[in-house]
């Protein structure tokens, strides 16, 4: 089927302001919009740029604006979309060239969490024990690929880019609810401030353009919980 | 020119890459390079879990393990490095847990295992339990766990770095080069140590598992300096890709009850593998699908089959195979609870590469002679640990295992160590590379002949192989060669210019395709992955021995080195 692609374009060595551009090109319905982005790259226009790796959506690659909301470009079938495809990098980043922005800000709100298992016991010989039931409270927020499409549909991260971020939360969370975790204590910490956690105002865009399907607000407001708790 | 200086550097941040900084960074200044973001590399898309023999849930031994990946292998494995890898996968395992990796868990809070292709017990009897997984997400929960870890000792990064020389002073291995792909700029990194982990090359083919940018640079770029590859004939193909597109779907949905079907119905593996049936070792049933499909038994006489979930239970399927399921709901449209899925065998693995003794550090000669300085890991390295066909889950115990050892490794050569002065300008080689393909006016372009040299590839030398399919192939390879001499290329920026990368790879890809294609025509047995139709029959008389790939100008020169046998002498490989 013919598809049309209509692509946000800005390149700093040429352009002074980002531009559309439109394409057309022959594809599969059950072809990936990324699918179509390569064959642009590769048939029409060799300098259109883009990260991109897996194409199956594990790598957190290829996020971006895909007729106005954020997908991973890997996952959406073109089949399933209006035409033209509207095509443009996630919002709240400066864009680099093109769909690639700049993610260290992104990760830099990653570490901040301290996202990895803090532990102050020696561990043991074997596997540390974990119950079923444990293991099962802090699955939904380990499936995080950290493609940011969550954090780049916040509006209380477009109005602020101080707020540490849904993306960054949601690994907070795989570990403060992790019971093998000791360090629960100073991840709230750092998350128990106005552009922390209390800067969510539960507007569920993140959930819904979550590639991987996790309950992202929910994640948070567990959060807000414990904080108001005082405990986990 | 730019140059930083490190005692070593770390090439690619997957598993294998990420373990070995982990370990390496410990006593030793370390920068890990990778042309992707850590987070993005291909470790993350691994499924079905790792196997160690932890006997949580049955009766369990690492020799087992260890007999099962050298039969897995075809008797084409070194056994003593076996031997390293099953007993410490027990350790490494732990050691993940350790790190925080999510596993799922038995009803009494062990790591959860089950069943996985050509892992036994008791030397072939039956199915055991050793995949260590976390639910259908393994590759991921380990990417993660070893980056958070990285982040938690401060390790240093450069992301977006594409590698694409090494630097060698009189037989010394001083550091590498790299483009930022940011700006395009060349950097030298001067370093007394190099760790390639650079993962595989898939790219070759078109269907394949492997992601966009597996095109295996790290091995091409070692061959280009004279370094030898080894055993580049063995390529696994995975029996169950999603028809056309081929994403794997894990094996797993096999050990937790999958059934492949044709046409008619039928259990065909039945017929193949007795005793293992769906659970026989990847090649085995990548050869049975084929064959039903050549045979007419295709569904609706196409190129695929079934693979069956629906009689196991939803909840199963839900809570075990979540990430296969969501694969399967997205790209076609199926819930694997109601309908059968339709599979292909998708290219997936080198088995062969970059030469390694089970210290990660590169041998280049028949009698394993060690090149001072030069490491590699994972799938781009060949210790060999999988020899002619790899068992599933051994790739995450290969990296997690020989990462480790390799970090360990070099941060004890560059304790004492000298760093090599540079080549006179070491990045003259990378610039003309870069300057060639600015200055083409030539009409071909980098997607045209990757596009033909995947599907060439797919036709003539991937499961099943011939003197004659293979002796075309290299003619067209020698086409394909030509053609890439005239490549153009539109984008003349410097700023992340995805085209030059491109044509990099595909530089690789036309290197490695040649290695595999000559060493294929050179093994006139069939072994493991590598199945002759005009040479059926295993040889150990003549062939049980490792290929060596030189780069000899424009040609591949073979040599062959004895493989290490200790512990189970070949027998005839049945299931």
């Amino acid at each position: 089927m013919e598809v049309s692609f209509k692509i946000l374009r800005f390149d700093p060595q040429r352009d002074a302001r980002a531009h559309w551009e439109e394409y057309e090109v022959e594809l599969e319905p059950t072809d990936r919009v990324l699918d179509g982005l390569e064959e642009i790259k590769g048939r029409l226009d060799g300098t259109l740029a883009l990260r991109r790796s897996c194409a199956h959506g594990i790598c957190g690659s290829d996020a971006m604006l895909i007729n106005g909301r954020n997908r991973l470009a890997c996952k959406v079938l073109v089949k399933n979309l209006k035409q033209p495809i509207t095509i443009e990098p996630m919002r709240g980043f400066n864009v680099l060239k093109d769909l690639i922005v700049d993610m260290e800000p992104f990760f830099a709100k990653y570490r901040s969490v301290q996202p990895y298992l803090i532990e102050k016991d020696a561990p043991p010989e074997k596997e540390r024990l974990q119950s079923q039931a444990q293991r099962e409270r802090f699955d939904d927020t380990t499936k995080c690929i950290l493609c940011g499409a969550c954090t780049t549909s916040c509006p209380s991260f477009w109005s602020n880019p101080d707020y540490v971020g849904p993306a960054a939360i949601v690994q907070a969370h795989r570990f403060i609810f992790d019971s093998r975790d000791q360090g629960k204590e100073e991840r709230l910490k750092v998350l128990n401030h106005g552009d922390g956690v209390w800067r969510c105002r539960t507007v569920f865009n993140c959930v819904e353009a979550c590639p991987r399907g996790i309950n992202v607000t929910r994640a948070i407001g567990e959060i807000k919980q414990a904080l108001a708790r005082g405990k986990v | 020119m730019a140059v930083h200086e490190f005692d070593g550097i770390i090439i690619g941040a997957g598993g294998a890459g990420l373990m070995a900084a982990l370990q390496a960074s410990k006593s030793a200044k370390i920068a890990v390079l990778s042309k992707l973001y850590p987070t993005r590399s291909h470790t993350g898309t691994a499924q079905g879990g790792i196997g160690a023999a932890l006997g949580n849930l049955e009766e369990d031994h690492w020799e087992w393990h260890m007999f099962d990946t050298i039969k897995g292998g075809d008797y084409l494995v070194d056994q003593d490095a076996a031997e390293i890898m099953c007993r410490e996968a027990v350790d490494t395992v732990y050691e993940l847990e350790h790190m925080g990796l999510p596993f799922s868990r038995t009803p009494d809070g062990k790591i959860a295992q089950r069943p996985f292709g050509g892992h036994t017990r008791e030397f072939g009897k039956a199915p055991v339990q050793r995949s260590c997984y976390a639910a259908d997400r393994t590759g991921h929960m380990i990417l993660q766990t070893l980056y958070q870890q990285c982040i938690k000792q401060g390790v240093t990064f450069f992301n977006e770095f594409h590698v694409v020389d090494l630097l060698v002073q009189d037989g010394v291995v001083c550091g590498a080069v790299a483009i930022e792909i940011a700006t395009g700029e060349l950097y030298t990194f001067h370093a007394k140590a190099v760790l390639f982990a650079t993962g595989g090359s898939g790219r070759m083919y078109k269907i394949t598992s492997n992601a966009l940018t597996l095109t295996g640079d790290g091995m091409a770029v070692v061959y280009r300096r004279g370094i030898p590859l080894e055993d580049m004939e063995f390529f696994q193909f995975h029996p169950t890709g999603i028809y056309k597109m081929g994403i794997l779907i894990t094996e797993a949905a096999r050990g937790e009850g999958g059934i492949l079907r044709n046409n008619s119905g039928e259990r065909f593996m039945e017929r193949y593998a007795a005793t293992l049936k769906d659970l026989a070792p990847r090649d085995m049933v990548s050869r049975a699908i084929y064959k039903e499909i050549r045979e007419g038994r295709g569904i609706g006489g196409k190129d695929y089959v079934h693979l069956d979930l629906t009689h196991l239970d939803s909840k199963v399927i839900h809570a075990k195979l979540p990430d296969i399921t969501d694969f399967v709901e997205t790209y076609m449209g199926i819930d694997p609870v109601k309908s059968p899925i339709p599979i292909q065998p998708t290219a997936h693995y080198a088995m062969g590469g970059i030469p390694t003794n089970s210290d990660a550090e590169v041998v280049i000669d028949e009698k394993n002679t060690a090149m001072p300085g030069l490491y590699a890991a994972g799938e781009c390295a060949c210790v060999s640990v999988h020899g002619a066909n790899r068992l599933g889950t051994n790739s995450l115990v290969d990296i997690i295992v020989f990462g480790r050892r390799g970090g360990k490794a070099l941060g004890r050569f560059v304790q004492q160590a000298p760093l090599q002065p540079l080549p006179p300008d070491s990045e003259k080689a990378t610039r003309d590379r870069i300057e060639r393909l600015f200055e083409s006016r030539g009409s071909e372009s980098v997607a045209r002949i990757r596009e033909k040299l995947q599907a060439e590839m797919m036709d003539k030398a991937s499961v099943f192989r011939t003197e004659g399919e293979l002796k075309k192939m290299l003619d067209i390879l020698r086409g394909l060669r030509q053609r890439y001499s005239n490549v153009c290329l539109q984008d003349r920026g410097r700023k992340f210019n995805m085209e030059l990368l491109e044509a990099f790879e595909l530089d690789h890809l036309l290197e490695l395709s040649q290695v595999t294609v000559t060493s294929a025509m050179a093994r006139q047995e069939s072994r493991g992955a590598h199945a002759r139709e005009d040479f059926p029959k295993r040889d150990d008389a003549k062939w049980l021995k490792h290929t060596l790939a030189y780069r000899d100008e424009e040609l591949v020169s073979l040599k062959y080195k004895p493989v290490s046998i200790t512990k189970f002498q070949p027998q005839e490989r049945k299931y």
